[in-house]
């Protein structure tokens, strides 16, 4: 019966949406026992995001408790709406209206976004793939999502990103590397834009000496902030999966029980 | 038994029927004793509707029935509520745990004749049941107010746009708005707590009672009654409880949660086809998702629905992929008189027959993947080939299931 069940649970489709996105989404691999992580996305999220993206439907409270912060550092240190209480939804004052005049559109609650975008990998490319583009109001264009309203709130941090081009190996026809014939050495030509995408390579490149951040501490930031947003789309998931081990468990072992009950009594007619 | 407790039982008795009761639909209905893997699906659907009725009412508990309000609401019960993720999801996975064993259920019942003489009035309640089933569905999809969902609301509610004449003025009816609205979200709860519920449970009710009145197929086909001992009782039967209930159901069932605990505590959103990503931001009417598709266990009749892509008397391809998907979701109703063959099961019918159950599961399979993607021209080619193939599978029965040379149906359940 287990094994006719199994083959049941194939047919349940095991595939995902893929959702077509501008460019290859860069790996992120969330993890919630790091509360230091969690704790500095939380940061970074109530300093430099929290003014106009709310978290409206997570509390103060539960998230300090979730992240380890003990409740007066929390109100010190970390809300900024003077008429906040510990345990007030974490909404901010900017009004819809004044967004849309503001950035052309509203910018929207945070609380569940990397559930809305299938995981945090969007969230984590897209504050990664900002870059320099005179033509638009704030200076800044993302290749992730083309001509954001939202400008580079973390500009100081990373630095200025350019679109350049690269020297990347060159292909031949058959998708492998070109050897120079005679050095054996890889050959390599200059690509931009869309063909390094096509690649696997970043179109962008940092203006050295812009930002206060190294490339390594800029993306540990995203890393925490992405994170923490991972952790507010559904707070509960590590109480549900401690759970659900504890139900696996006790199902798997009351089963074993059930069976040979069962056996007992299929035996007087068989 | 203790002497008070029968004397309890006396006085309960006399009054209400419960020991006997308890004999006819219990301890003594005799059901075959040769059911297998297949026979677990009427009894998890119970489970699966007992679960639902319950974490709905806790649900309502702490949900607020506006557009303003809804979808906070669900956050709400996902975050501040004790254990009202644990309700939540038990319920949204329930939803889909609900309609994949009712599927395989019906399943059983095609592929073994159950619906044949003298079950008919069983299968034509069961089909009311799916279809009552298909409602509560839709309407309890739109509640958290996701965006999806009322986007997804809205084409299928302006689906009645496209009858002749009344079309629009019904689709207002039924919206009680132009668009999806508040004023939809309210009906649409009081359809999906009160009406539908009542409707469901009073559906299972006779369902059970019909089945129990004439007693259950088998998957050889065989007519147990044809053979009793010197008591009456069937031969081949097996008193239902405790043969059943707990030989055989019982295990199944903690088999089941097993596998519904898994996507419930794990995979609670699988992969965006339990809970849709887009459903994760508030209805927006200004907002249209990229891609407005059902949930999974609605897209096979979705594909049929789109799959019809010509006008014909003058009226829009649209009303015509209405009355396509309509007709597929009610066609099974008349199989028990499609049927012409002189057994039952499968076990004993013609190569047609299985070869025509085999490609109409395969087509319901495609149909059900398309309705998950966007229409290209192949793929409407292909879910207009799978919806003949359909419609084939039940139209074509009366023929090929008489001209079929069928197998000797055993006269007892072969051991």
């Amino acid at each position: 019966m287990i094994k006719n069940m199994l083959i049941l649970l194939l047919l349940i489709p095991g595939f995902v949406f893929a959702v077509e996105t501008a460019i290859p989404l860069d790996e992120m691999e969330p993890d919630l026992n790091d509360k230091a992580s969690l704790q500095r996305g939380m940061k970074t999220f109530m300093n430099y995001c929290h003014a106009c993206h709310s978290l409206k439907y997570q509390r103060y409270q539960r998230t300090a408790d979730d992240l380890g912060i003990p409740h007066n550092l929390m109100m010190e240190h970390l809300v900024f709406d003077p008429s906040a209480q510990i345990g007030a939804l974490m909404d901010n004052v900017l009004s819809d209206d004044t967004a849309k005049q503001w950035f052309g559109a509203a910018p929207p609650d945070l609380t569940l976004y990397t559930q809305l975008k299938g995981g945090p990998g969007y969230f984590y490319t897209y504050m990664r793939s900002f870059y320099e583009d005179p033509t638009r109001p704030f200076g800044v264009n993302n290749l992730l999502f083309e001509n954001v309203g939202m400008p580079h709130v973390l500009l100081d941090l990373q630095g200025v990103q350019r679109k350049v081009c690269k020297d990347i190996p060159k292909l031949a026809a058959n998708g492998g590397e070109v050897r120079d014939p005679l050095t054996g050495e890889s050959v390599s030509e200059e690509k931009c834009g869309e063909e390094l995408i096509e690649r696997g390579y970043s179109p962008l490149g940092l203006v050295e000496g812009t930002g206060q951040l190294s490339l390594e501490e800029y993306d540990q930031v995203i890393y925490d902030l992405a994170n923490f947003l991972y952790y507010t789309g559904d707070p509960s998931r590590q109480d549900r999966e401690r759970i659900g081990i504890y139900v696996l468990l006790f199902l798997a072992f009351f089963y074993v029980f059930t069976h040979l009950l069962g056996r007992e009594y299929s035996k007087e007619f068989h | 038994m203790s002497a008070a407790f029968k004397n309890f039982m006396d006085w309960i008795d006399a009054r209400l029927p419960v020991t006997e009761t308890f004999e006819k639909h219990m301890s003594k209905y005799y059901a075959p004793k040769n059911f297998n893997f297949w026979y677990f699906f009427g009894v998890l659907a119970t489970v699966v509707l007992v679960s639902q009725l319950f974490t709905g009412i806790w649900l309502t508990m702490s949900y607020v029935p506006t557009a303003e309000g809804a979808f906070a609401s669900v956050e709400y019960i996902m975050r501040d509520v004790d254990y009202g993720w644990m309700l939540r999801y038990m319920h949204s996975t329930g939803a889909s745990a609900f309609f994949f064993v009712v599927y395989l259920h019906m399943f059983r019942g095609m592929a073994y004749g159950s619906y044949q003489k003298p079950r008919e009035l069983i299968w034509l309640l069961g089909m009311l049941l799916f279809v009552a089933l298909m409602a509560e569905g839709f309407f309890g999809y739109l509640l958290p107010w996701g965006n999806l969902a009322y986007w997804a609301g809205q084409v299928i509610v302006s689906l009645a746009g496209a009858i002749p004449f009344v079309g629009e003025d019904l689709a207002v009816w039924v919206r009680g708005d132009f668009n999806i609205s508040g004023i939809t979200l309210n009906r649409f709860f009081a359809l999906h707590v009160v009406l539908l519920p009542l409707v469901l449970i009073v559906l299972v009710f006779l369902h059970i009672l019909a089945l129990h009145e004439v007693g259950s197929n088998n998957p050889d086909g065989v007519d147990i009654k044809k053979h009793l001992d010197e008591d009456g009782t069937p031969l081949d039967g097996i008193p239902f409880h405790p043969y059943y209930t707990i030989g055989h159901d019982l295990p199944a069932i903690v088999a089941f949660l097993f596998f519904f605990c898994i996507v419930m505590f794990f995979y609670p959103e699988g992969g965006g086809y339990l809970i849709e990503r887009p459903n994760y931001e508030p209805a927006n009417p200004l907002k249209t998702p990229e891609l407005i598709v059902p949930v999974w266990y609605y897209t096979p009749f979705y594909s049929m629905l789109r799959a019809v892509t010509f006008p014909l008397f003058g009226v829009d391809a649209k009303f015509w992929g209405l009355v396509v998907m309509a007709g597929a979701i009610v066609i099974p109703a008349v199989l028990p008189w499609l049927d012409r063959s002189p057994v039952k099961s499968i076990r004993y019918k013609g190569l047609g027959s299985k070869i025509f159950l085999a490609v109409f599961i395969v087509a319901f399979f495609i149909l059900g993947y398309l309705g998950t993607k966007h229409p290209t021209a192949e793929r409407t080619l292909i879910a207009q080939i799978c919806t003949a193939i359909y419609f084939g599978y039940f139209l074509l029965m009366p023929w090929y299931t008489q001209v079929e040379k069928t197998k000797p149906v055993p006269e007892r359940v072969p051991s």
